[in-house]
């Protein structure tokens, strides 16, 4: 089969992997999925739409979501649980020099150990991906949850 | 014990034995009945969240412009505020006077009149019914009768208070002026973090699957911070052993627990004889999120402060936010968290702020515990038929104390709890 050069396969691939990384607990390949100066941020609709800056997590690096990890490993006390994203179809929405910007709709399952199971969070990814290297690679990705509301605490990352 | 039938559940329990869920009149033993029985919950909204209170509503800046309105609860009611063509903040229960429908649904807005979308009855500024439609029929049929005056029907007030861009509301007329109340130490700890008008960063909500009363338990409790939350121990972010104090208002409602960092006295020992140290080894890759800013001028670099029964006020560094508990039934409660900063805020201490806001909130390094602790003491609820908990760090009263290694501003929580509750 010939390498797939169309945009949409290569996020939709990129966003494949990045869900399979958080879902199967494998956290300590999550920042590898990021550049080194790449921001990731967790903000809602609301403080989106109004250009309200403050976010449920903000990163301005990788090192800040090594440091995430490293914290959920060793400092942060929370359920055993785990996350099933189901990611929708990808639209590119902007393309330049070598970076795509890429939006996709997810939803988020949380499965705590007891059983207990919940739809956790809905959203969009609003992405801007590295696609000059050998492989691709978030240089910002921007979470924007559908509701204002989370429930209990949000550790793993989205 | 005479009568009481403590753990009942709801509507088992009638008012007049209320008297009994507490074995004695103290504020150390809190019988746990209190987190889920409906009959309480039910009094709550009666004595507390309707009585002689000042309920957290929201910052002034919220509704800067005439017409400007905002939805928010007063304990679990909804209410709105809003600003009057004269400028004038008024708050009235949301909900129509006609048949009872929530009045006003977005979350902020600007309007000239409130109007019912059901039967399109609508209230001016001031809650006041300017229009029924059809109220003289049609074709001169139907119609209201003519015992019907409009000045009769107006929506439900609440007494608004503002303190530092703070605004709180009440239900009860008599309820004392806000700022005795509070009591001039909590007062000068709220203008401490509020000195000139904030601007707000953004808002989220977290929703607690737990009694309201644990949540604010738990910001009056300094005993856990350090042992539930790793990061601070970890970082040296905070430590019991930091200089700092626990302030109780005279009512024993309001707390102010703060501390400052003080290289010179950290004195790691008795962490380490409790073996309640983390991996000392684990460091930050990004330590700018420890950079900080001294912009009160005072060196404190944590107050949490809370004013009964519904607000805590956070400062943790530069990260600055008000917290509104929502009780939203006896099993479960929202916080809404509403960052601030200031409009001369220059962009480092912004960055500061938005940075740090990574320690707070349901994601926070040092905060997201809390969204989880409540809820385990929640789900072990069904085995406490006439026990209680214990409430003895630091002493049985309610005092301020230089410790923070104390109980004392959660005993003040009941003993303002008990006191307005008549139980």
């Amino acid at each position: 089969m010939p390498p797939d050069n169309n945009p949409i396969g290569i996020v939709s691939g990129l966003l494949a992997d990045y869900a399979h990384c958080i879902d199967s607990d494998e956290l300590e390949r999550w920042p590898d999925f990021f550049t080194e100066q790449a921001r990731y941020r967790i903000t809602t609709t609301f403080n989106h739409e109004r250009g309200l800056p403050v976010g449920i997590i903000d990163a301005k690096n990788r090192n800040m979501l090594e440091d995430r990890v490293a914290a959920l490993r060793k400092a942060n006390i929370y359920e055993p649980q785990r996350y099933r994203h189901i990611i929708s179809v990808v639209r590119i929405t902007g393309e330049s020099g070598g970076l795509v910007q890429a939006e996709a709709g997810f939803i988020v399952v949380r499965t705590m150990i007891d059983g207990r199971q919940e739809l956790f969070v809905s959203g969009r990814y609003l992405d801007s991906i590295d696609l000059s290297g050998q492989r691709a690679v978030f240089t910002e990705k921007l979470v924007v949850l559908d509701s204002d509301k989370i429930d209990t605490l949000l550790a793993i990352p989205l | 014990m005479a009568g009481g039938q403590p753990g009942l559940p709801c509507g088992e329990r009638g008012m007049t034995d209320m008297k009994d869920i507490w074995l004695d009149d103290g504020l150390t033993q809190v019988p746990f009945a209190v987190y889920d029985d409906q009959d309480i919950y039910a009094r709550e909204r009666e004595r507390l969240f309707q009585g002689p209170t000042w309920n957290i509503l929201g910052l002034e800046c919220e509704v800067p412009e005439p017409g400007d309105y905002k939805t928010t609860y007063l304990g679990d009611i909804p209410v709105v505020l809003v600003r009057g063509k004269d400028g004038v903040l008024k708050a009235f229960e949301n909900r129509c006077a006609h048949r009872g429908a929530l009045l006003c649904l977005e979350r902020f807005g600007n309007t000239k009149a409130f109007t019912c979308v059901y039967h399109a009855w609508s209230y001016n500024h001031d809650g006041e019914l300017i229009g029924v439609a059809f109220q003289n029929g049609i074709q001169g049929e139907g119609g209201m009768g003519e015992g019907f005056r409009r000045e009769d029907h107006g929506l439900r007030q609440v007494k608004i208070a503002v303190l530092a861009g703070l605004v709180f509301g009440s239900f009860d007329e008599a309820v004392q002026p806000l700022e005795d109340y509070l009591g001039p130490d909590i007062v000068a700890r709220i203008h401490r973090v509020l000195p000139r008008p904030p601007k707000i960063l953004g808002y989220f909500t977290q929703t607690l699957r737990n009694n309201w009363k644990l949540y604010a338990e738990n910001v009056r409790d300094p005993y856990h911070a350090s042992i539930l939350h790793l990061f601070f121990t970890t970082f040296r972010v905070n430590r019991l052993s930091q200089k700092g104090g626990i302030i109780v208002s005279e009512n024993g409602g309001h707390h102010v627990s703060y501390s400052m960092l003080d290289p010179g006295t950290a004195d790691d020992s008795d962490y380490d004889a409790a073996k309640l140290r983390a991996d000392s080894e684990f460091g930050l890759k990004e330590p700018r999120l420890l950079d900080g800013r001294d912009e009160f001028n005072d060196g404190i670099t944590l107050q949490i402060l809370s004013v009964f029964p519904n607000l805590v006020l956070q400062q943790v560094r530069n990260s600055l936010v008000v917290r509104q508990i929502v009780p939203q039934g006896v099993d479960q409660a929202d916080v809404v968290w509403t960052t601030y900063g200031f409009d001369d805020d220059d962009e480092e201490l912004m960055d500061l702020r938005l940075m740090q806001s990574n320690f707070v909130g349901p994601a926070g390094y040092i905060s997201m515990e809390d969204g989880a602790v409540g809820n385990f003491i929640q789900r072990a609820l069904p085995g406490t038929k006439g026990e209680t908990s214990v409430v003895m760090m630091g002493g049985e009263d309610a005092a301020s104390m230089a410790s923070r290694a104390t109980e004392t501003s959660i005993r003040g929580f009941w003993k303002a709890y008990r006191n307005l509750m008549a139980i």
